[in-house]
């Protein structure tokens, strides 16, 4: 059972031309699948209509665990596990829990955040995600629109419409799967 | 469309394309090795074996082989460590606080400053690990329960805290470093021509596609990375430093120990960017993406840094006297005048006197002059973490112990091992991956390159759209 998706490709030279090309499509009311670039375009997030990532709130949570693993650690250990007299000092001497807690919430954090971050774009040694157009990694900035989703357009239209917006030039896409 | 600033100096020159980074950072990569990386691995892994042997011998025999006495029962072994972490710094300061800051001229450096991070870091930890002289029992320092040999460990002492702090920094950099390749490695990807390195890149790259949402993430992550990545380097050479701070030797016991290490830090670190990247510059001629601005830019951070360095180096001494305290005022004589005086001396050459001379701008914008003293600046590094552990040690409360510390050949065979290792990895890393961040520096290519001197505005080959460019990297 092969099901096939045909996807439409415009190719363009320029990261401002690929934001105004989006702009202008998405106007006529066309679906944008995703737009494929060699580096962060800033402002293709609003042009596409992408919400703010949600990673931060992410790395908060992971954050805030690895402070509590650490503190939780610290006392449980030197404070009622085996409490052991340390020049005199307190068991419980806070002040010098602040660099390990500190470190932990660094590497939970870190850890966490770009975890969540490899699993939410599905990314990770092995994963293979399509390569529209490979010049995309080089040098082009590349456009790409979904036949099925578009259906009220036919596929000449669309194809106008990329090349009215600047696309250097038009390719479609068979993908089987 | 290009814009030029009169204000700026371009941070990318010859009017390179899109496609002109692409070819340029890929060539190394793609192509066999030259025979001057050839000539310097095989330097490098001799410089290896023959550390490793001494590694070996030192790890068989044990630490008896150094040149350790009873008094000084700390010497190169803490030296090597301090050296080694501090030169690490200046990638996590490149690619972290520079990010915060917005300073472009980062992009072409940043990845070579962070594997010098990574492999800095590899190597002080080595001399954890060998100062322990039980190595295969450096799972100690781990809190694990009392059945493992030891009770728990203690979360008051300085030297745990460094366990969590350097296990920490390394694996965030590591992690930092990595999730920047990821893109650069699609590229190699992508344009592989070979079945083994589109199979190797392509598992490395993680099935990058450089999707918009997937840059969105990428985006937030380097950011929070970055803003994760600031304190923590500032609090690694901190409780670096309270290692020393910490106990009760004059000359070690002094409350303005983590801001001049930190600032040390990043002074030696800066100079071993600079000595690897003009190496690199020449070597991959790069001349265009690691121009004269960005030496510049690393020389002044150097000036900073080194004047910092030599304010602590007189307040030290200031305060040694003011103290009143007999024991440290004698510790501080005894430095500058003492048997190790020569040392003192040439970190204070070295450190507070070299860097002063890039104040003049045909210093700062020489490249010989900038390798010299980047050279300098690390031999004073080093002499500074020599003098502080060992001038402080050799002469106690006791005179009677006092004693005289001299390194032995395994001393110097283990210095030669973390240099075997680190250029042995920094070479593989110059080879095998892109040494320049291709994304970040095509991104900044368009409002901070020099334009094509050959070709008219990049204007007009744009369907003759006026657009305003903002500066708008980051």
């Amino acid at each position: 059972m092969s099901d096939s998706k045909k996807y439409l490709i415009g190719v363009y030279d320029d990261d401002t031309v690929l934001l105004e090309a989006i702009y202008a499509i998405r106007t006529k009311g066309v679906k944008v699948l995703e737009a494929f670039t060699p580096f962060p375009v800033h402002g293709i997030d609003d042009a596409l209509g992408y919400k703010r990532s949600r990673l931060p709130i992410a790395a908060f949570m992971f954050g805030a665990t690895g402070t509590t693993c650490a503190i939780c650690l610290q006392v449980l250990t030197l404070g009622i596990d085996w409490p052991m007299n340390i020049g005199g000092k307190p068991n419980l001497a806070y002040p010098a829990f602040i660099p390990v807690s500190f470190e932990a919430t660094v590497l939970f954090a870190a850890l966490g955040m770009v975890g969540t971050f490899l699993v939410a774009s599905g990314l990770g040694p092995g994963a293979q995600k399509t390569v529209f157009d490979p010049r995309s990694s080089d040098d082009k900035f590349v456009l790409v629109l979904d036949l099925e989703k578009n259906s009220k357009f036919s596929q000449e239209q669309l194809s106008l419409f990329l090349k009215e917006s600047g696309a250097s030039e038009v390719n479609d896409k068979e993908i089987i799967g | 469309m290009q814009v030029t600033s009169d204000v700026r100096e371009p941070l990318v020159t010859g009017g390179k394309t899109l496609k002109d980074v692409t070819n340029d950072i890929c060539r190394q990569v793609e192509g066999r090795p030259s025979r001057s990386w050839i000539i310097a691995f095989v330097l490098a892994l001799i410089t290896l074996a023959y550390g490793t042997y001494c590694l070996m011998m030192t790890w068989f025999v044990g630490l008896g082989l150094w040149g350790l006495n009873k008094t000084v029962g700390w010497a190169w072994d803490i030296t090597n460590f301090v050296w080694w972490v501090g030169i690490g710094h200046a990638g996590t300061l490149i690619s972290a606080i520079l990010l915060l800051f917005r300073q472009k001229w980062r992009t072409s450096i940043n990845r070579a400053a962070e594997a010098m991070t990574i492999f800095a870091v590899l190597c002080a930890a080595s001399f954890i690990l060998m100062h322990m002289g039980r190595p295969w029992l450096a799972y100690w320092t781990l809190p694990l329960g009392n059945t493992y040999g030891s009770l728990w460990v203690n979360f008051n002492s300085p030297l745990v805290w460094d366990v969590f702090a350097i296990s920490t920094y390394l694996t965030v950099s590591v992690v930092f470093w990595y999730i920047g390749l990821i893109p650069d490695l699609a590229t190699i990807r992508d344009r592989a021509t070979n079945k083994v390195s589109r199979l190797v890149y392509g598992t490395l790259a993680f099935g990058w596609n450089g999707a918009a949402k997937d840059w969105s993430r990428f985006e937030s992550v380097s950011l929070i990375l970055a803003g994760l990545s600031t304190p923590l380097v500032l609090s690694v050479h901190t409780i670096v430093s309270m290692d020393f701070a910490t106990s009760i030797i004059p000359g070690w016991h002094t409350t303005i120990f983590p801001p001049y290490f930190v600032a040390g830090a990043i002074f030696s670190g800066f100079a071993m960017v600079l000595s690897l990247m003009l190496i690199t510059r020449y070597v991959f001629h790069l001349e265009d993406y690691i121009t004269y601005a960005h030496i510049e830019s690393m020389n002044k951070i150097i000036t900073l840094t080194g004047s910092i360095v030599g304010i602590a180096y007189i307040t030290e001494f200031f305060i040694a006297w003011y103290s009143g305290v007999e024991y440290e005022g004698y510790a501080f004589i005894n430095r500058a005048s003492g048997p190790y005086w020569w040392a003192y001396w040439a970190m204070m050459t070295c450190n507070v006197v070299s860097p002063q001379l890039f104040w003049i701008r045909s210093v700062r914008r020489s490249l010989l002059a900038t390798f010299v003293i980047s050279v300098i600046v690390n031999i004073g590094m080093w002499f500074e973490r020599f003098v502080i552990i060992v001038t402080s040690l050799h002469r106690d409360y006791v005179p009677s112990s006092w004693a005289m510390f001299a390194p032995t050949r395994y001393d110097i065979g283990d210095y030669i091992f973390s240099f075997g290792l680190f250029f042995t990895l920094f070479l593989l890393f110059a080879k095998f991956l892109p040494v320049i961040n291709m994304a970040e520096v095509k991104a900044i290519i368009k409002s901070a390159s020099e334009p094509d001197p050959h070709a008219g505005s990049k204007a007009s080959k744009l369907g003759g759209k006026e657009v305003e460019v903002t500066d708008s990297n980051h």
